[in-house]
């Protein structure tokens, strides 16, 4: 399986309130919480994502609330990979409870900058940044959540 | 190789003698918690996925504390959700308008979660009832569904910090600027994937209230939980509240720690984490003149009876500054109770502060004391990031019930010796 798009590029500590602001959790329906995703911090995303499309950010990403709102309207907004330093934790397992693909990669949180075409291999993790013609070997995951993950999510695979 | 607090609950739950840090288990819940606004989303795929059962209606909880008393048409659509599904399927703990409180407050007063429990909630703050000496950690909605049909879930089995407590906190230093304290000192990312465990002779001078509002920061270090050895002061609290069977777990004498820090309270002073990160701690040597438009005293780290007397001592006799909101929002009814019979909500009236039922209301910005752009708050909430209180250009500061009464006196961030 392979992603292919063009990166939005943030910082560290990107929380789960600048995701998705809690004003709009009154709904819980993720394709219309998609057009709010991330506007606390970059107001043009939800009018500039493409499906496929591919976000990059530092350290920590994903901190502070459990809201799987964060990560579904992430997904819902088309982008088909987050690739980080790292993530917190909440937001780690939700993902992969959700089937959002996340790749922890340190060089590729560096060199990737906003708007470079990158395709990720999720077989192997290797990111290959198309625009800087350069490839970063991301972390891959242990057997238990590939088989989560290859389920297509944590309840298709407790059934 | 010994193991932590948090590995040997861990490995009791996954039926196994030994668990390694990294290692993933499934284990089984005792307790299963959602609020008013993660449940509707794990309802939707608990609906989505087929079930038409639930593990137990005695181990599932539901809180409905953010948005209500439902604040809007659409967060009342989300409570009627959550108050159907508890009805067909018997969730016993189901709390609704009138008798809920907090789900971090609400939940120990009740006696639902025991020393050695392992506790999922669809809510980062459930690492609080690790003060119980239990594994309690926040999960998301998906978790949390999985969770109610089959009462288990899955878990990377955590390293760990220890904090080892020792000495006694002086005159309006409180548990949280030892928290406080503790995330500015290893960041918001410090613990990530880890534990905290406390413990250390300085434990004893540490009540129940100041343990769950330790625990309850954990997340802000980005830990997984955050859990308390259990002592006298736990069981004295537990006894008159559980009334199901448990059992207490300690740390090996030879567990391996990633890292050990000693903590003296008697060191610890008033302080402030300034926006827009928890890990922004200062000391009052450090602040400087800053005005506040509002002050907001409660939430699931600090709306308890402790710190609503807190607030009450600085706030008795005086009146908050001109110009300044000052919301007290006691975290239970039986806090609300409590602080009524002592005529604290008394004092706060006459000081000229709005006292309100329990919510999580301003902490997360859903309503009950909103910022406007460029306002500022003093708040004993848990989380000060962007927008976090409402405009994505207010700014909160984390404070304890101490200081922020005193701020909301002086109008200005202020620590409570100002006052003197």
């Amino acid at each position: 399986m392979k992603a292919h798009g063009t990166v939005h590029k943030y910082g560290d500590n990107v929380d789960t309130d600048v995701i998705i602001p809690a004003r709009y959790l009154n709904s819980a329906d993720m394709q219309e919480l998609a057009k709010h995703c991330m506007e606390d911090i970059d107001i043009e995303f939800a009018g500039r994502v493409k499906p496929g499309d591919i976000m990059v950010a530092k350290a920590n990403f994903g901190c502070g609330s459990s809201r799987e709102h964060a990560p579904a309207s992430i997904k819902a907004s088309g982008i088909s990979c987050v690739i980080a330093k790292s993530f917190a934790r909440i937001f780690y397992r939700n993902a992969i409870n959700i089937g959002l693909p996340i790749i922890e990669c340190d060089e590729a949180a560096e060199k990737i900058e906003n708007g470079d075409e990158v395709e990720i291999d999720f077989d192997t993790g290797v990111i290959t940044n198309i625009t800087r013609n350069e490839t970063y070997q991301g972390q891959s995951f242990p057997e238990f959540l590939i088989n989560i993950i290859n389920s297509n999510g944590l309840l298709n695979s407790l059934k | 190789m010994g193991m932590t607090m948090t590995q040997k609950i861990l490995a009791a739950h996954a039926g196994l003698d030994e668990v390694k840090p990294g290692q993933l288990v499934m284990a089984d819940l005792d307790l299963v918690l959602g609020n008013d606004v993660t449940s509707p989303v794990a309802i939707n795929e608990f609906n989505k996925a087929g079930f038409d059962s639930i593990f137990s209606q005695d181990k599932i909880t539901m809180v409905m504390d953010h948005f209500t008393p439902n604040k809007d048409i659409k967060a009342a659509g989300q409570c009627k959700q959550c108050r159907e599904f508890a009805g067909k399927y018997g969730i016993k703990n189901y709390f609704d308008v009138g008798d809920m409180g907090i789900e971090h407050a609400l939940l120990p007063e009740k006696g639902l979660v025991a020393p050695g429990d392992c506790v999922i909630g669809a809510d980062s703050h459930t690492c609080t009832y690790g003060a119980l000496g239990a594994f309690s950690t926040g999960v998301g909605s998906t978790d949390m569904c999985a969770g109610m049909a089959k009462g288990k879930d899955w878990f990377r089995i955590p390293s760990a910090i220890k904090f080892n407590i020792i000495g006694k906190l002086p005159k309006w230093s409180t548990a949280k600027d030892v928290i406080l304290h503790i995330i500015t000192m290893i960041g918001v990312d410090g613990a990530l994937y880890k534990s905290m465990e406390f413990s250390g002779p300085g434990l004893k001078n540490l009540t129940m209230e100041d343990r769950l509002c330790m625990a309850n920061m954990a997340i802000e270090a980005g830990a997984k939980n955050g859990i308390f050895a259990v002592d006298e002061v736990t069981l004295d609290y537990i006894k008159d509240k559980v009334t199901k069977e448990y059992k207490i777990f300690e740390a090996d004498e030879d567990a391996e720690y990633d890292e050990v820090y000693d903590i003296d309270l008697s060191q610890i002073k008033p302080t402030v984490a300034f926006p827009h990160l928890p890990e922004n701690g200062r000391t009052f040597d450090e602040i400087g003149n800053i005005p506040i438009d509002q002050a907001v005293i409660g939430s699931c780290t600090n709306g308890r009876i402790e710190d609503i007397r807190a607030a009450a001592e600085i706030l008795k006799g005086r009146h908050i500054a001109e110009g300044v909101r000052c919301i007290v929002i006691p975290a239970t009814q039986k806090v609300y109770l409590t602080a009524m019979k002592e005529g604290l909500l008394e004092i706060f009236i006459n000081a000229g502060c709005a006292v309100s039922t329990p919510t999580c209301g301003p902490c997360l910005g859903g309503h009950m004391g909103i910022l406007a752009k460029g306002e500022r708050a003093v708040a004993t909430t848990n989380r000060n990031f962007v927008g976090r209180m409402g405009h994505p250009e207010s700014e909160v500061y984390l404070a304890s019930p101490y200081v922020a009464a005193a701020s909301a006196v002086m109008g200005r961030i202020a620590q409570p010796s100002e006052l003197d």
